[in-house]
């Protein structure tokens, strides 16, 4: 029994983050009773006796479970296996459980648990919308309104859409490069690891005295610095989350500069490689921003330290301006890597190379340049500085400029191609076209400072990020999902379902979020629980293509569910791709490849007779493009 | 040189007949509400502007979509390939080039608009707005600030400068028909000009996030003759000597005094 206690594991998790918060408590009181205070402290903004062991704990679990086992002997002296594989690998459905240094199994862990997130923020979704069903208050009050609005955003932010491009990056992107793993794999599971984390301490804010956190995802202060206990859980599962985005974006950018297989230069790396590598340097250069903006709100509500305490030597407003340095920049940090995905999804079902694939390359960058010299586009109606709107307005408009040179590139690639619908995954990609398209006009509508004073914080914002999140990134997260879902489980899913999911989401979105913008230009603000009358019906149009939208993302669950037991096997190559990751059996084997492949030309070589974008060991240069099979034609 | 193979002028006409289509629609909505300040029809220019341009944007991404949907089909059971295209300089660079100059006249109308609704008329009337969790007040000038609140009056076609102060937390200061929006920001004090055109009664919403009361934080404002406005103005009870703010401090440990009046600027 004392062993398993002692091995990396839960026992060892649970035993070591119920003596780390109990160390936290006890630290707290102890130093409290030396300085005369009294041992607790339960002021409305304060609870250092909860606020320490919050930070501790997780650091119990994490050392519990064995993510620093490695590094600990190593940094002790003791004697360690370098080619340790002992921890790599899933064998069995409890090797995900584990921590594990494989990076398919790490993508698997980290799609799985940031959706079961997104089902709880949907869920949340839907309790907003039935409060907001009808004027007056019906199902929760003004406060609880206010934390399940928050609790909504911060789940499907910083615990859905960001570690869930990160977890299908991490499955696709060393096979697309002809890596055996990431450049750091104990980092990897270092980075999944502090994931649930995040989201577990949002959510138990839920439990803390005063609610949870309710001043929004932005957490303005101060606002947020005199908010109840709740909020100090957002500002350390942010911590948490932000070291798992960071981590995991040094990883992507050392994997990607120095383990490409051979022949493989940057202008034959697949799209998605390309976003996976500017969206890593955004989260590496913007995520501190926000670490520290909530690092700074921490200290000002435990210890006073006044950093946006008016009255007292801070500034209210420099607030936004670091957590806009980082928020901005997190919305492309959002759809990068769904642009990657975009990309690869219709190639290969259009059967085309990227239209202008070196431009399309280099937009991603423009996007990741311009990105941060917008962040103030959020405060226009601010009170800062009046005269840096002018410039912030003209960056926010040329972002557009890149932004469309991808829609219209892909629109460019499915010219004089033989396009496929039969996989959902390309109905998603293509709805996707379309849907962001109108949340990038919102967006250059928005950019234009007179327009934007007036339906800034309204419903018109809100129908935007969701045109933008929900239609752009969650339709290339369904994308990906759908494409690599073969490649990931070995199992073809239900194609007759995966529509069903489809057009439900489509006419879900838009049913849900167009009427949006109408009632934000009308004179509804944002982030009420209750509202005029006058926008009743509206209200409850929205509410029910809202329940529609969620009630559909049960069939998706259903079927995935279902088909990664059931599913008829998949083929290596079902879409008939030609980038790496389709050359490898499905799903693939622990090391990828028994040898690494050599990069002959460029991802996309559609068209071309003979033309290969790799060779797989044991293959000669000269042997022709094999038929590949195809099913569900 | 593929473009000959598309039927262009077919997809320029589809085109042009959607986007018409749209903005004919879109166009014939007053999607903001009334227009009762000067700036409100200037930004609904705007807004007819980008609506206009918007329908072109969207109708050329529709019908693309749709013609390739449509054209580009693979038959059931052809598995062969595409036509390998990988670009066309000229039209990547259209794509560049255009946009970026619609966004840059975009941006020069707005800035144009900006100046024109932020210009100060040398007439104007200063009046002070306070805001709190979850109630606004309003002081106005004279030899004595006269005081109202929970409803602002103000004359009309008469450009009035409003200085805002927050005691507490940010507030945001919004009349829809106004098309006027400003946070008020504890510690510093922002600025919004607005002439109203129309009489009649008004509500102030508050639209940045304060609290559990953020939803019923309203104002009622009255807009009146400059007679009337006068009238009311002299007809205040509530006086104070200056427009000031009060700051509560959170910290009861180190600040024994909860409350600390602060001269604003």
């Amino acid at each position: 029994m004392v062993a398993a206690f002692t091995r990396p594991g839960w026992y060892r998790a649970v035993l070591c983050t119920v003596l780390a918060a109990a160390f936290g408590v006890g630290l707290v009181v102890l130093l409290r009773s030396i300085s005369g205070l009294s041992a607790f402290q339960s002021e409305q903004a304060g609870y250092p006796q909860v606020v320490v062991p919050l930070i501790l704990a997780p650091l119990g679990f994490l050392l519990g479970i064995g993510c620093f086992d490695y590094w600990l002997r190593w940094g002790f002296g003791l004697p360690t296996i370098p080619d340790d594989h002992s921890s790599h690998g899933a064998y069995s459905w409890k090797d995900y459980f584990k921590v594990n240094t494989d990076h398919k199994v790490i993508g698997v862990q980290y799609v799985v648990t940031s959706f079961i997130f997104f089902l709880i923020g949907g869920l949340l979704a839907m309790l907003i919308r039935a409060e907001l069903a009808q004027p007056g208050t019906q199902i929760v009050g003004a406060s609880t309104f206010n934390s399940l609005f928050s609790t909504h955003a911060v789940l499907m932010i910083f615990v859905f859409i960001i570690p869930m491009f990160a977890g299908m990056a991490n499955y696709v992107l060393p096979l697309m490069i002809g890596a055996p793993d990431m450049a750091f794999p104990r980092l990897n599971a270092l980075s999944y690891w502090m994931l649930p984390l995040a989201g577990i301490m949002f959510l138990a804010s839920f439990l803390a005295p005063g609610g949870a956190f309710d001043a929004g995802w932005t957490g303005y202060a101060p606002l947020s610095t005199s908010a109840p206990l709740g909020q100090s859980f957002f500002n350390i599962g942010v911590q948490f989350a932000g070291f798992s985005s960071i981590f995991t974006a040094l990883n992507f950018l050392v994997t990607i500069v120095t383990m490409r297989a051979p022949g493989m230069t940057f202008w034959r790396m697949p799209l998605l490689v390309w976003a996976n590598l500017s969206t890593s340097l955004l989260v590496v250069a913007a995520t501190p921003f926000i670490s520290g903006a909530q690092f700074m709100v921490l200290l000002d509500r435990i210890l006073h330290t006044n950093f946006f305490q008016f009255g007292a030597g801070g500034d209210v407003i420099s607030y936004q301006h670091i957590f806009w340095f980082y928020s901005h920049p997190a919305v492309y940090i959002m759809i990068l890597p769904g642009f990657g995905i975009i990309s690869e999804v219709i190639s290969v079902h259009a059967r085309k190379p990227i239209f202008g694939y070196r431009l399309m390359a280099l937009a991603l960058i423009g996007i990741v340049v311009l990105s941060y010299s917008v962040w103030a586009h959020h405060m226009f109606v601010a009170g800062m500085f009046s005269w840096l709107r002018v410039p912030m307005m003209l960056t926010t408009l040329l972002i557009a400029v890149p932004t469309g040179i991808k829609i219209f590139s892909w629109l460019g690639t499915l010219y004089f191609g033989k396009i496929h619908t039969k996989s959902t995954a390309m109905l998603f990609a293509l709805a996707m076209i379309v849907t962001f398209t109108i949340g990038g006009i919102s967006g250059v509508m928005l950019g234009m400072v007179p327009f934007d004073i007036h339906v800034s914080d309204t419903y018109f914002i809100v129908a935007h990020i969701h045109f933008v999140l929900f239609g752009g990134s969650v339709f290339t997260i369904f994308a990906g999902l759908y494409h690599w879902f073969p490649k990931m489980t070995g199992r073809m899913y239900d194609e007759r379902l995966g529509r069903i999911h489809f057009w439900g989401t489509l006419i879900g979105t838009w049913g849900t979020f167009i009427p949006m913008h109408w009632v934000g230009m009308d004179g509804m603000p944002r982030r009420v629980a209750d509202y005029a009358s006058q926008f009743g019906d509206w209200n409850l149009l929205i509410s029910c293509f809202a329940f529609l939208l969620g009630a559909v993302q049960l069939i998706f669950v259903y079927n995935m569910i279902v088909s990664w037991r059931f599913g008829p096997k998949a083929p290596d190559n079902p879409w008939g791709g030609k980038s790496i990751e389709w050359l490898v059996s499905s799903p693939p084997s622990v090391f990828n490849f028994d040898e690494i492949p050599r990069v002959v030309g460029g991802p996309y070589e559609y068209g071309i007779p003979g033309a290969r974008h790799a060779i797989m060991p044991g293959e000669g240069a000269e042997v022709p493009a094999t038929q590949q099979t195809v099913v569900g034609s | 040189m593929f473009t000959n193979r598309l039927p262009i002028a077919k997809l320029a006409g589809a085109v042009v007949a959607l986007s018409a289509v749209i903005a004919a629609v879109m166009l014939s909505i007053n999607w903001n509400g009334a227009e009762d300040s000067t700036a409100a029809p200037k930004i609904d220019d705007l807004l007819n502007i980008m609506i206009v341009v918007s329908s072109v944007i969207f109708a050329i991404v529709v019908v693309a979509l749709a013609y390739a949907l449509i054209a580009f089909r693979a038959k059931p059971g052809d598995e062969s390939d595409g036509e390998p295209i990988h670009g066309n300089t000229r039209l990547e660079i259209a794509w560049t080039v255009i946009p970026t100059i619609i966004v840059l006249f975009a941006g020069g109308w707005s800035w144009k608009v900006l100046n024109e609704i932020e210009e100060t008329n040398p007439r104007h009337l200063t009046v002070d707005v306070f805001s709190q969790q979850f109630a606004w007040s309003f002081a106005y000038p004279g030899k004595e600030y006269a005081y109202s609140q929970g409803v602002l009056h103000v004359p009309v076609n008469r450009q009035i400068v409003f200085k805002m102060h927050s005691q507490d937390v940010i507030h945001s200061f919004w009349v829809p028909q106004w098309r006027i929006k400003k946070d008020n920001v504890p510690g510093i004090t922002t600025t919004a000009i607005v002439t109203p055109t129309k009489t009649g009664t008004y509500q102030l919403i508050c639209t940045e996030l304060c609290g559990f009361g953020h939803s019923t934080m309203r104002a009622k404002i009255i807009v009146q003759s400059e007679s009337a406005f006068e009238k009311w103005v002299g007809g205040l009870k509530e006086k104070v000597p200056t427009p000031m703010m009060v700051s509560v401090k959170q910290d009861t440990e180190t600040n024994p005094e909860p409350l600390e009046r602060v001269e604003a600027e």
